[in-house]
């Protein structure tokens, strides 16, 4: 893997194709609990886009918009916002991992109608909040591997 | 107290009882081999996720609140994973 990037036309073709591969994981993440695939799915298709920008571009174009520590910090807000969820479950709903919002009138609270019915992204409970964690982790924590491993593939010495 | 037994010694002892008594009785407490078939178990999740957990989907249903704890580990995975190549990589040489 280069570290000075690649040629313009990669770079241009992976800049105008990146926004359509992002919002395709975020809908992935986003209507987990209604189609196939969820955060984990959603967090993969999202940090490929990220390497895909990270290949054309280079590792010490990335380095100098964001550091490896600050992903970082995302995947620990994405792990400590699915645990803590899990804890407010049995906070608030008596055991661990319990659906504290069903039935309750706030966002993700409505319950579906029974049956084979029209989708509803307005339902689901506490599982699009932990999809959107779990998303949150996964892209961090690829996006962290793949950026760290092309750095240090591109230079003698690592990150310091 | 002699030297050989240090607090933290002690301390784990117990913590190793308790843990060790918990994971015993769970396991006198599991169901038998066979029971419930694993027919009912398909057919209670396939009937009931909707109901219970408000999700179109059975899967993310199954994966985030029957087997939350499931995913839980899953997330530990890929958390000592990711802490596993940062350690890795972060320094080569110096």
């Amino acid at each position: 893997m280069s570290d000075a990037g690649m040629s313009k036309i990669v770079r241009t073709i992976a800049s105008v194709s990146f926004p359509f591969v992002l919002i395709y994981g975020l809908y992935i993440i986003a209507h987990g609990h209604l189609t196939p695939g969820g955060g984990f799915q959603g967090g993969a298709v999202v940090a490929s886009g990220c390497a895909m920008i990270l290949i054309a571009y280079g590792s010490s174009w990335i380095l100098t918009k964001t550091k490896e520590h600050h992903i970082s910090l995302l995947e620990h807000a994405g792990a400590l916002g699915f645990i803590g969820l899990a804890f407010l479950g049995l906070l608030l709903g008596g055991v661990f991992f319990a659906n504290f919002i069903i039935g309750e009138p706030i966002l993700f609270g409505s319950a579906p109608a029974l049956g084979s019915t029209l989708a509803d992204i307005n339902t689901g409970g506490v599982l699009p909040l932990m999809n959107f964690a779990v998303g949150l982790k996964v892209i961090a924590g690829l996006f962290s591997i793949i950026l760290v491993m092309a750095y240090a593939s591109g230079h003698k010495e690592g990150i310091q | 107290m002699s030297k050989q037994f240090s607090y933290r010694m002690i301390l784990g002892a117990v913590f190793f009882t308790i843990v060790a008594v918990f994971f015993i009785f769970s396991a006198l407490m599991m169901h038998s081999f066979g029971i419930p078939a694993e027919s009912a178990m398909d057919d209670a999740i396939i009937t009931g996720a909707q109901e219970e957990t408000g999700a179109n989907n059975a899967v993310t249903s199954v994966v985030f609140d029957f087997r939350g704890f499931d995913t839980l580990g899953e997330a530990t995975i890929l958390f000592t994973a990711v802490a596993g190549v940062l350690v890795l990589f972060r320094r080569l040489k110096k």
